[in-house]
């Protein structure tokens, strides 16, 4: 790959700025974090987070960096599982060379040809038509593979065996914890280069693009060409995560490819933050536990998503690197004392509105999806029957209170935070 | 053969209809608040499942017209209580409110009605065949269907050329920014917009829920086909929706009744693929299995010769 | 004979029956600063916007250094060395104001759409970046998003995007509109300065900024131009008063 020689200047100017110790400490915590968690669901789950990470980060290069709301970025990740797992099922049959460590690029190569042609006609359109396109490309691609079965493998898909290929230094990733180290390391290495790419000629001009394409016209750039780029780079990196997948997993699925990817995907991206390049990885990682913690807890965890997302949209916008960015001129200014008081309060309102909200939809569930078993349940070790009315009184009461002491509690943090700028203003701390 | 023609264009043309619906209240929300409602297949799956309960309460005629009511009131609340506090932060975030909606209110509808199929009959006083062209039988229903989409296209129709809250409509499909001239009254004009093209998708889900399958993954089957509708159409414009919408209805039920493949065709040829590859997929396939795709690649062709779509001038 | 920088040859644009621009031919020299004043609604901003490639001409020609450059999109127009500022402000408003500059600047250092090199590793494009901020007098808020800047400092920055790039034709639509007297004067100072050399064209209604800058003006009044010449040719006509300079010449 050229790349990784020539984006070294790039990382060269991260590291002047002491950003070796960021790199540093991420992979001592990539290297460390299976010593940490040993048990064989957090080795699962953290392979899973890496591959998420990756994959929302080659999302952000299209939504963040770019301005390019795709609402099909899984057709490049399930084509890269896909495409690796006949590659590995190739190798095997013709005993190749080939280690499974390199398969991933196979994904990389496929995500990038597959964006190479689709690209080039939704690229041309921007904005909502773009992401309406990028919904119907989805589409075409995963009724298509309901037809091409011998390649797609109809319901079951394709399966490989990752331990009967080249063995190097005697590990066969047999075992999840050889698995984790290689997504663990594909997964630095991939955000090394989206970092690096973001500090690009390339990559300003696609946040140029991103803020106004029509001016990104006349100091030069063909806006269509920025984007079709960024796409086509972006598939990239989706099908090395797709490839990493397929690795995983030891199966290339329909499912792979389906809407709720392309969803689960955007959801991760944004919650985490699309404005700064940290904020897809806390995404990936946030919504990659809650998917897994969630689904054993209750049964309608993605009506908690949903909830959560449209929060994020409506009173975050910026995800939670926003929310962190937003305190780190405070926090350099020594004022973050000041908030804390007012957020301090909050806890109380927003778990009292939190808990009636949950209390709601888990009664509704009991009643809509079990009332035929009885409506008896048990939430916190505590027994009642969903369709008698104190519990509903209970949870009214702590809904309509939470929200009423937040909105209370708001207004002391919004005039803390006024106190704050004020006093930044006469410092010269904040900008 | 003429049978089959026959039917199958009253049929793609009631498909048609149906998307043309929910497609005029879509562009019209989209023209006026440059807002493209992804919850929009939501509140027609909200229409089916909301005048399926009140069909069985009440019957189905208080259901048809209280269901829209109920869906546009619905759709009003959600302009009110949260797009509008989105709107600041620009188009992409009110697309993304509206993605996590139609995501929520799927979630919702599967605890509410469970997520097999509901049993939405169609009304007595229209379960009979309306008549007979050679040996099938048309049933009264889906004239029903035709009659009731017909009306209200005539009504929307009437509604844009004849009134004034029409007028001031059409000239923000031409001219965006006249929206801004209305005055005062934006913000009540932006929810009354919504509510309306809310209500219209409801409507198309109450006379569509007896016809086809009303089930918690509704929205979620024709929402792509409805997007498919107004890009290919061409973004804000009425006109281009409705042509898409029955290019696309036509399309899709005419594909369905073919059960021809490539080797039927080329029968007499004595070509036979190797087995287990692509082209073997390719040549044993029924233009009927490929049906649901053919929306999705008449998307691509009209993309690739006119960006725009059919009748769009808009960029985004 | 060196071709002229800037010529318009029987220009047109018509939005469906109403013509806007109804025949413009305008040759400008290099190195000239050319004025065109007109009443509003006389078709300025079109013919800036026909000249830099946003929308497409119904007639005519436009060539840029004696090369055919109608019909040809904007970028393209760019790079062939014409650059152009907008009446309403157009910046990068997500971006640092160094960001906004260096952005202008990549193409013409040979950047292209490189993403296997780091931005900072060019010194050319660094160098030219930190001069443009200086010309423009915001080396102090390079680091402040361009969006929250003030009004004032959004004309100048929008000045020095159009600048950056070394273009030797520039058009300046309205770069005065809704500026203070004294920021008005300290605009003109530097449009005087990046303009040396160059050719210029302007569009202002700020008649004693045109006076004071122009070699050259161009009346635009219905889609035509009506008179060109000196500055003082121009004040003298009869004609030019008559439709359009009234009391208001200084």
């Amino acid at each position: 790959m050229s790349e990784t020689a020539s984006v070294l200047p790039g990382m060269k100017v991260a590291a002047s700025r002491g950003g070796w110790l960021i790199w540093t400490l991420l992979a001592a915590a990539f290297a460390l974090a299976p010593l940490l968690f040993r048990s064989g669901t957090s080795l699962t789950m953290m392979s899973l987070m890496g591959i998420a990470i990756i994959f929302a980060l080659s999302y952000n290069m299209l939504l963040g960096q770019t301005g390019m709301l795709s609402f099909g970025h899984a057709v490049y990740f399930g084509l890269g599982a896909y495409f690796t797992v006949h590659a590995m099922n190739a190798v095997i049959e013709a005993r190749l060379p080939v280690p499974v460590a390199a398969m991933p690029l196979v994904g990389g190569a496929a995500g990038l040809g597959f964006a190479l042609l689709f690209g080039w006609v939704s690229t041309k359109r921007s904005g909502t038509a773009f992401a309406m396109i990028s919904l119907g490309l989805a589409e075409l691609v995963g009724s298509s593979s309901l037809i091409l079965r011998s390649f797609f493998g109809g319901e079951e898909g394709v399966s490989t065996n990752r331990t009967k290929l080249l063995r190097l230094f005697d590990w066969n990733f047999g075992a999840q914890v050889q698995v984790y180290y290689l997504i663990a390391a594909w997964c630095l290495l991939c955000i090394a280069l989206m970092y690096a790419l973001t500090r690009t000629p390339f990559g300003r001009m696609c946040n140029a693009v991103r803020d106004n394409p029509e001016r990104a016209q006349f100091v030069g750039y063909d806006p269509h060409r920025v984007r079709y780029i960024a796409f086509v780079l972006s598939g990239f990196f989706a099908g090395i995560a797709g490839g990493l997948t397929a690795i995983n997993f030891e199966l290339a699925n329909a499912a792979l490819f389906g809407a709720s990817q392309s969803g689960n995907v955007l959801l991760a991206t944004f919650i985490g933050g699309v404005g700064h390049f940290f904020g897809p990885i806390l995404g990936a990682i946030l919504v990659t536990f809650l998917q897994n913690m969630l689904s054993d807890v209750t049964e309608v965890w993605q009506l908690y998503f949903g909830l959560m997302f449209i929060a994020t949209v409506m009173y975050a916008p910026g995800g939670i690197s926003g929310l962190i960015m937003m305190h780190r001129p405070v926090w350099r200014a020594g004022a973050l004392s000041r908030l804390m008081p007012g957020y301090g309060m909050m806890v109380v309102p927003v778990a009292l509105a939190a808990a009636g909200a949950i209390l709601v939809i888990e009664m509704a569930t009991q009643i809509g999806v079990h009332g035929a078993q009885g409506t008896t349940m048990k939430l916190l070790g505590i027994g009642f029957d969903a369709r008698s009315v104190p519990p509903w009184l209970v949870a009214g009461a702590m809904l309509g209170v939470g929200g009423l002491l937040a909105r209370l509690v708001g207004r002391r943090i919004a005039a803390a935070w006024d106190d704050v700028r004020a006093m930044s203003l006469t410092h010269g701390g904040v900008a | 053969m003429a049978e089959l023609i026959i039917i199958s264009t009253l049929n793609g043309v009631l498909f048609g209809l149906l998307l043309f619906l929910m497609a005029s209240g879509l562009t019209l929300i989209f023209s006026m608040m440059g807002v493209l409602n992804f919850a929009h297949a939501s509140f027609y799956m909200m229409g089916a499942f909301i005048g399926f309960q009140i069909a069985k309460w009440a019957g189905f005629w208080p259901a048809l017209i209280l269901a829209p009511l109920v869906v546009g009131l619905a759709g009003a609340a959600v302009e009110r209580f949260g797009l509008r506090t989105v709107h600041a932060h620009g188009h992409v975030a009110e697309l993304l409110f509206t993605f996590g909606l139609a995501f929520v209110i799927e979630e919702v509808i599967q605890i509410i009605w469970g997520k097999s199929p509901v049993d939405f009959r169609v009304p007595r006083a229209l379960d009979f065949p309306a008549f007979t062209i050679f040996s099938t039988n048309y049933p009264a229903y889906k004239l029903f269907m035709l009659a009731v989409s017909i009306s209200i296209f005539v009504a929307l129709f009437w509604l844009l050329k004849r009134t004034r809250v029409g007028m001031i409509v059409q000239a923000s499909l031409t001219h965006p920014k006249m929206v801004a001239h209305l005055g005062h009254n934006v913000p009540l004009v932006f929810m009354s917009v919504f509510g309306v093209g809310s209500a219209l998708a409801g409507i198309a889900g109450v006379i569509a829920g007896p016809a086809l399958v009303t089930q918690a993954s509704m929205a979620a089957l024709l929402g792509p086909i409805l997007f498919v509708v107004v890009v290919v159409g061409g973004l804000g414009s009425l006109q281009g929706a409705l042509i898409a919408s029955l290019l696309i209805g036509l399309l899709q039920t005419f594909a369905v009744s073919v059960n021809l493949s490539l080797a039927d065709i080329f029968a007499g040829s004595g070509f036979t693929p190797a087995p287990k590859t692509i082209l073997e997929d390719l040549w044993r396939v029924t233009i009927a299995q490929v049906a649901p795709i053919l929306p999705y690649l008449l998307l691509m062709i009209i993309l690739i010769f006119k960006p725009t779509g059919l009748f769009g001038t808009r960029e985004s | 004979m060196t071709a002229p920088a800037l010529e318009l040859i029987g220009l047109k644009k018509n939005f469906g029956p109403a013509e806007i621009i109804r025949g413009v031919d305008l040759a400008i020299p290099r190195a000239e600063r050319h004025a065109i004043i007109g009443p509003n609604g006389a078709g300025k901003s079109t013919l800036f916007n026909l000249i830099s490639g946003l929308i497409p001409l119904s007639a005519g020609e436009i060539r840029l250094n004696g090369e055919a450059v109608s019909g040809k999109p904007p970028f393209e127009i760019n790079r062939r060395g014409l650059s152009r500022s907008f009446q309403v402000t157009n910046i990068f408003p997500a971006m640092s104001v160094f960001e906004n500059v260096r952005c202008a600047v990549l193409w013409a250092k040979g950047e292209r759409y490189a993403f296997w090199r780091s931005v900072g590793g060019n010194r050319a494009v660094t160098e030219r970046t930190e001069e443009v901020l200086s010309a423009i007098n915001l080396q102090s808020r390079r680091d402040v998003q361009a969006g929250v800047l003030t009004y004032a400092e959004q004309r100048a920055l929008e000045i020095g995007i159009t600048m950056a790039g070394g273009a030797n034709v520039i058009l300046l639509d309205e770069p005065t509109a809704g500026m203070s007297k004294a920021e008005t004067e300290r605009a003109v100072e530097l449009i005087r300065r990046i303009s040396e050399g160059r050719t210029l064209l302007i569009v202002e209604h700020d008649m004693s900024v045109v006076f004071g800058l122009a070699d050259r003006i161009s009346v635009l009044v219905y889609g035509e131009i009506i008179a060109t010449g000196p500055p003082a040719e121009i004040r003298a006509s009869r004609q030019v008063r008559d439709a359009y300079l009234g009391e208001e010449v200084p």
